[in-house]
């Protein structure tokens, strides 16, 4: 393993930011995994950090393929995570929103840009993501559809489900985007919390990417059998969204098979406790997104279902 | 008259409500939509729409037409000086066109579109940031220029910047409104979290000389300054290379030449200029950091070069 910092920046007021990357195995750049881009991705950094520790072995054991190399980037962002902020601590911008970079733009471009360089050229790239609303995902893989990546390579993550996303117009200036756009099979990971550690689910996280490498020749690794992964579009997914507001309560779980009808949780009147409303699944199938906040506005996104 | 377009029950005791003012008089059924607040930050439109609205209240038989102020897209912002809708982080010029049946941010940037929709001009009007000032200016995309020049340069402003186009700027309210046939200009002036009473007087005169020439408006103009087009010309962009505090020596809509000393960037611990900025190409200082503090990549200026052969 080599340590390695691939991008630097100084601060006018604190010490220096230092992205650091971690090396394994030699040769052509295999597969690349990036962990938190926002300060409160401790997830996303946490699930890379147990990356490390299996990298490690499996290299002591001489486990990773010859010719191959691993790139591990726990964490972009520190600065915002260590004074509890969520994007770029300066001007509140998303470092995911500045791909491919610019390396004479502005501090986030530049940041992106720096990341961006150290990332390129790999086969395949892994992004450890989050949503933007608080809330528990099934752990599951992604990928944009940009047509450069074949999506039946999602099984081989072994996860329950891997889910083909139409890119938006705001998405084309994100890692993964950007990653097709230079030829790097990219995908996404979930691995359930964001702003709090699951160890569970980070777990399984990182079983899910050792399979993926194992499958893919880049590792050899045991892992627990993986599930024959279902792929199917986002737009086959079905949101259910709050109809009113208040205090929320979940009556399901995720992972959970559940049938149309069935009450998935319940808002009540936050002064006088009155029930308000009873939120019951339009169709049948598996929750794979739940809510997770005691306060809910009308509108919100609080179960996503696999039909 | 006072509207509500969008209300969102919020998770306690209160709504989320969007509100327009419609203002109208006459038979004609011209409409104009000034429409600001979409970024909580910004604040120059503030007190345009209220000098708008009050001069118009106070002349109401000069108008001969719809005028529709809708003052704060993102109420919620403004209220909590958060650029973005607060909650979500998220910023809502990159929502539109938003949806009917989509999340509550979804849902209002879709009310929002289609009331605005069918105004025969909308002016989307927008601070910078707080890092930054503007010269009073109008922006508008190559594809757009052709349909907006002419409505652009009745506006009053010193400055028309013609960019190219981005895809990520096609989730933006100006870029909805506009491929579904709202002519919108969008307004860049001052900075962020001020008002800058010159300027908003300045758009304040351009507004009612648009009024006019869209045959709304009957009342007295002042003249009007035609504005410096991009077209053809290049912008030069002054980053910072180094962290430190930025104090400017040049002021904007100065004309510079290529390697003036426009600026340092000092560094109070050591007590050192790190860095001396330096005016990147010759033109005309339109964009200068209004916040102190960089880091490298920090935007210090923009310089709008000479055309070729002309001046700047």
């Amino acid at each position: 393993m080599k340590k390695k910092i691939l991008f630097s920046l100084r601060s006018p007021y604190r010490e220096q930011l230092d992205v650091v990357g971690f090396r394994f195995g030699h040769g052509r750049k295999a597969l690349a995994v990036v962990g938190a881009m926002r300060g409160n991705e401790v997830q996303q950094m946490y699930v890379c950090s147990q990356m490390v520790q299996e990298l490690k072995k499996l290299e002591a054991r001489d486990r990773i393929a010859e010719d191959c190399e691993i790139l591990v980037v726990p964490c972009v962002n520190y600065y915002s995570m260590n004074i509890g902020k969520r994007f770029w601590a300066m001007d509140n911008t998303d470092i995911n929103r500045m791909f491919p970079g610019y390396d004479q733009g502005e501090t986030t471009q530049r940041i992106a840009d720096g990341v961006f360089s150290s990332l390129q050229g790999y086969e395949y790239g892994i992004q450890l993501a989050s949503f933007y609303q608080p809330g528990i995902f099934l752990p599951h893989v992604k990928m944009m559809d940009t047509g450069f990546t074949d999506p039946a390579i999602m099984k081989d993550f072994g996860l329950e489900f891997g889910i083909i996303r139409k890119p938006r117009p705001y998405d084309t200036t994100t890692l993964n985007y950007n990653w097709q756009i230079w030829e790097t099979k990219a995908f996404s990971v979930y691995a359930n919390a964001t702003d709090e550690i699951d160890e569970r689910a980070a777990e399984e996280a990182v079983n899910a990417i050792l399979r993926f490498m194992d499958n893919r020749g880049i590792v050899k690794a045991k892992t627990p059998p993986g599930y024959i992964t279902a792929i199917l579009n986002e737009s086959e997914t079905g949101q259910v969204r709050s109809d009113h507001a208040g205090i929320f309560f979940s009556r399901t779980e995720i992972g959970k098979r559940v049938g149309r009808g069935d009450v998935l949780g319940i808002i009540t009147d936050p002064f006088d406790g009155e029930l308000v409303s009873e939120i019951r699944s339009p169709v049948s199938g598996t929750v794979y997104f739940a809510y997770h906040s005691p306060l809910i506005n009308a509108k919100t996104v609080c179960f996503k279902i696999i039909k | 008259m006072t509207e509500t377009i969008a209300s969102i029950p919020l998770a306690v005791h209160e709504n989320l409500k969007i509100q327009k003012r419609r203002i109208k008089n006459g038979r004609n059924k011209t409409r104009l939509s000034l429409v600001t607040g979409t970024h909580g930050d910004e604040l120059e439109g503030q007190y345009l729409a209220y000098m708008v609205g009050s001069y118009i209240d106070e002349h109401i038989d000069l108008l001969d037409g719809i005028l529709d102020i809708y003052p704060a897209l993102n109420p919620m912002g403004i209220d909590s000086i958060t650029r973005g809708i607060p909650m979500f982080d998220l910023d809502m010029n990159r929502v539109f066109p938003g949806t009917k049946d989509g999340t509550m941010v979804e849902t209002v940037c879709a009310a929002i579109i289609d009331d605005i929709s069918g105004s025969d001009v909308c002016v989307d009007v927008h601070s910078s940031n707080i890092f930054l000032k503007e010269i009073p200016q109008i922006r508008m995309s190559v594809p757009t220029a052709p349909t907006l020049l002419p409505y652009a340069k009745m506006m009053n402003v010193d400055f028309v910047w013609i960019h190219e186009s981005a895809t990520v700027l096609e989730s933006t309210l100006a870029h909805t409104l506009n491929t579904r046939g709202t002519k919108t200009l969008v307004v860049e002036m001052g900075v962020g979290m001020r008002i800058t009473k010159e300027y908003c007087k300045q758009l304040f005169d351009g507004v009612l000389n648009l009024m006019s020439k869209l045959g709304m408006w009957k009342g007295d103009t002042a003249p009007v300054r035609e504005p410096i087009i991009s077209e053809g010309r290049e912008v030069g962009f002054v980053n910072s290379d180094a962290a430190g505090i930025f104090v400017p020596c040049a002021d904007f809509g100065d004309n510079v030449n290529e390697g003036d000393h426009i600026g340092d960037v000092a560094d109070p611990l050591t007590s050192k200029v790190v860095e001396e900025v330096r005016a990147v190409c010759d033109g005309m200082i339109f964009t200068l950091r209004e916040y102190p503090v960089v880091y490298g990549g920090s935007l210090l200026a923009r310089i709008l070069k000479p055309a070729a052969g002309g001046e700047a």
